[in-house]
C-alpha cells in the first residue's frame, strides 16, 4: 500500500529555498535603496531622493563615469559581437560538420577560459602583452574580453544548434543549395534565439569583468567596474550605490531579455 | 552531449570538411591570447626577479624555492619549510572548502525545491535564481560590505532588536570573507543540481517507500548518489572561482585574511612587485586548480563505462 506521502517533499526545503533567495538579494535590495537616500550620511535614512543619481551624471565625478561608462559599452558590445561570431563558427564545426581531427581538443579549448581562474588569466595577459611589447590600453581589455566571452556565447549557441533538426538544411541541399547558402538562409534565422541569448551573456561578462580589465587596462584608461573598485577603496560613497543600482538594472533587464528571448525560441519549435 | 535529433536523422555532416576551417578563429584567439600568456607565465616563473616589477632573463628556480623554503633573512641558514605562503595557499583551500560545504548545505535543498515545482512555477524559480548570479561581482560584494559595515544595516537592525549591546566588528574578519565567497558563488551551486534532480526518476523513490524506507533514508541511500554528479559538478563550480577569489578576500577581508588571489595581485600591481615569484605562484595555483578538474574529469569517464 502506497503511503498518503508526497516522495518529492522534503520538510524545511522550501523554507531554505526562501532563505536562499533572502540571502542573494537582500545586500542587493538594501543598496538600491539607500542609493535613494537623501542624508549625506550613507547609513542613517534621511528621507527619499534623487540627488545621488543627479551626482552621477552631474557632480564632480560625472566626466570620470560617464568616460568609463563609454570605455566599458563599447568593449562589450564590440566584444561580445566578436565573441559571437567566432562562437558561431565554433558550433557549426563541432555540430553539423561530422567528426575531424581535434574536435574533442577544440571543445576542451573553447572552454578553457572557464577553466583557468580568472587571477591567473588576469596576470598570464598582462605578462603576454608586456613580452611582445603590446601597450595596454582599450585594445588589450577588448582581445581580453573575447577571449573569456567565447564560452559564454557558445553554450547557449551550440544549445540551440543541437535542438535544431538538420532536415530544413538537408531540403535546401537537396533543392541545390551551396553549403553558404543553406547556412545563411535556412540556418542561420532559426539560429536567431540562440545567437542573441549568446551575445547578451557575453556582453553582461564583458561589462561586468573587472579582475582582467584592471591588470590589462594600462595606467589611466578605467571600465565602470575598475573605477568603481578604485573608489570603493576610499570607502563606500552613495554615488558609488547610485552607478551600482544603475548597473545592476542593467545586468537584470539583459538577462530578463536572453530569457525571455530564449523561452521564445523554444516554445516556437 | 549525444541524443540525435527527434526522428533519428543525422544532422552532422551538412558542412563536412569544414570543422577545422569554421574552428579556426576560436583556436586563434584562445591560443594565441590564453594558451600562450600561460606558457609565458610558466617560463616568467623560472626567470630572476628585476627590482621593482619585470624580469631578468635568467633562469633560475629563485621563485619557487622562495616559495616553499625559507632560508633566513640573508639566504644563508640551513634551509627549512617556510610556512607563510603554504599558510596562505591552505588557507585560501579550507576558505573555499568552508564556502563549498556551506553553498551545498543551502543549495542542495534549494536545487531539490525548484525540480520538484510544476514545470511553469520552476522556470519563475530558476529565473529568480540565476539573475543575481549574472550582476556585477564586484557590486555584490560591495552591497555585501555595506550591509556588514560597523555601522550598516545588519549592526543597526540587531542593535535597534537588541540582540547586541555594541555593533559587531564583522568587516576584516574571516568570517566576511568566508560570507563573501558563499555569497559570491551560491548560484553556481544551485544550478548543476537542479540539472541533476531535473532527470531524477521518482520510480525509485516509490520503490524505495515501498521497501519501507523513510523519506530520509531514500534521500541518502537512492537520491544522493544518482543525483551525486550534479553535487560534484556544483562543488567544483564553487570551489575552483573561491580558490583563486580576488574581490572577497581584498574588500571583505583584510591582510589576516589573505587569499592566493591577493597574493598573486600583490606581486604584478603591489609596490613590492616581483613577477616571478607571483608567476611561480599562479602556476601553483593552476596546478591545484587542473588537478581537481582532471580528477574529476577521470571520475566522471570511471562512471560512464
Amino acid at each position: 500500500m502506497a503511503k498518503p506521502v508526497d516522495l518529492r517533499r522534503f520538510t524545511g526545503f522550501r523554507a531554505i529555498t526562501w532563505l536562499c533567495l533572502f540571502v542573494l538579494y537582500a545586500p542587493l535590495v538594501i543598496v538600491a535603496i539607500y542609493s535613494f537616500n537623501d542624508s549625506t550620511s550613507i547609513t542613517r535614512w534621511g528621507g527619499f531622493s534623487l540627488k545621488w543619481y543627479v551626482d552621477v551624471f552631474t557632480g564632480p565625478e560625472a566626466p570620470k563615469f560617464r568616460d568609463a561608462a563609454i570605455n566599458s559599452f563599447s568593449i562589450a558590445i564590440g566584444a561580445a559581437i566578436c565573441a559571437t561570431l567566432i562562437a558561431t563558427a565554433a558550433a557549426v564545426a563541432m555540430n553539423r560538420t561530422g567528426r575531424f581531427r581535434g574536435k574533442t581538443a577544440s571543445l576542451a579549448l573553447i572552454n578553457l577560459p572557464l577553466m583557468v581562474p580568472e587571477i591567473v588569466t588576469a596576470v598570464a595577459s598582462l605578462v603576454f602583452f608586456i613580452t611582445i611589447g603590446f601597450k595596454t590600453g582599450l585594445l588589450t581589455i577588448f582581445i581580453a574580453h573575447v577571449v573569456f566571452c567565447i564560452p559564454f556565447a557558445y553554450l547557449p549557441i551550440s544549445a540551440r544548434m543541437q535542438s535544431v533538426p538538420d532536415v530544413y538544411e538537408q531540403a535546401a541541399m537537396d533543392l541545390y543549395a551551396t553549403p553558404w547558402e543553406a547556412f545563411r538562409l535556412v540556418l542561420l534565422p532559426l539560429m536567431v534565439p540562440g545567437i542573441l541569448s549568446g551575445f547578451l551573456l557575453a556582453f553582461i561578462i564583458s561589462l561586468d569583468d573587472f579582475l582582467i580589465t584592471n591588470f590589462v587596462k594600462g595606467a589611466g584608461v578605467e571600465t565602470l567596474p575598475t573605477a568603481i573598485f578604485g573608489s570603493v577603496k576610499q570607502g563606500i560613497k552613495p554615488n558609488i550605490m547610485a552607478i551600482s543600482t544603475l548597473l545592476l538594472g542593467v545586468s537584470v533587464v539583459f538577462v530578463t531579455l536572453s530569457w525571455i528571448i530564449g523561452r521564445a525560441g523554444q516554445s516556437k519549435r | 552531449m549525444s541524443g540525435g535529433a527527434p526522428g533519428g536523422a543525422s544532422k552532422s555532416d551538412i558542412y563536412r570538411g569544414n570543422g577545422p576551417r569554421l574552428m579556426l578563429p576560436a583556436w586563434i584567439f584562445i591560443g594565441v591570447f590564453l594558451v600562450a600568456p600561460v606558457a609565458i607565465m610558466a617560463v616568467y616563473s623560472v626567470l630572476t626577479k628585476e627590482f621593482r616589477g619585470g624580469v631578468i632573463w635568467d633562469f633560475t628556480l629563485a621563485a619557487y624555492d622562495q616559495f616553499f623554503l625559507d632560508r633566513g633573512l640573508f639566504g644563508d641558514e640551513p634551509a627549512s619549510i617556510e610556512w607563510t605562503y603554504i599558510g596562505i595557499f591552505w588557507r585560501s583551500i579550507w576558505q573555499a572548502g568552508l564556502a563549498t560545504v556551506l553553498c551545498l548545505l543551502i543549495g542542495f535543498p534549494t536545487a531539490w525545491f525548484i525540480a520538484t515545482r510544476d514545470v511553469k512555477e520552476r522556470s519563475v524559480w530558476l529565473f529568480l535564481i540565476t539573475v543575481p548570479y549574472w550582476v556585477n561581482l564586484l557590486i555584490r560584494t560591495v552591497s555585501m560590505k555595506f550591509l556588514i559595515r560597523d555601522t550598516g544595516p545588519l549592526n543597526e537592525l540587531l542593535l535597534a532588536l537588541g540582540v547586541i549591546d555594541g555593533p559587531l566588528a564583522l568587516v576584516n574578519t574571516n568570517f566576511a570573507v568566508q560570507l563573501g565567497l558563499f555569497y559570491s558563488y551560491l548560484p553556481f551551486m544551485v544550478l548543476p543540481i537542479y540539472a541533476a534532480v531535473e532527470r531524477y526518476d521518482f520510480s525509485m523513490s516509490e520503490a524505495a517507500a515501498d521497501l519501507y524506507a523513510s523519506s530520509w533514508q531514500t534521500l541518502r541511500l537512492v537520491i544522493l548518489p544518482v543525483v551525486k554528479p550534479g553535487i560534484v559538478a556544483g562543488c567544483i563550480l564553487v570551489f575552483v572561482p573561491s580558490l583563486g577569489a580576488f574581490l572577497a578576500p581584498d574588500l571583505l577581508g583584510g591582510a589576516k585574511t589573505f587569499m592566493i588571489g591577493s597574493l598573486i595581485e600583490e606581486q604584478f600591481k603591489g609596490a613590492a612587485g616581483n613577477w616571478p615569484f607571483g608567476a611561480a605562484a599562479s602556476m601553483i595555483l593552476l596546478t591545484i586548480v587542473m588537478g581537481v578538474l582532471l580528477v574529476h574529469a577521470r571520475a566522471q569517464t570511471k562512471g560512464e563505462k
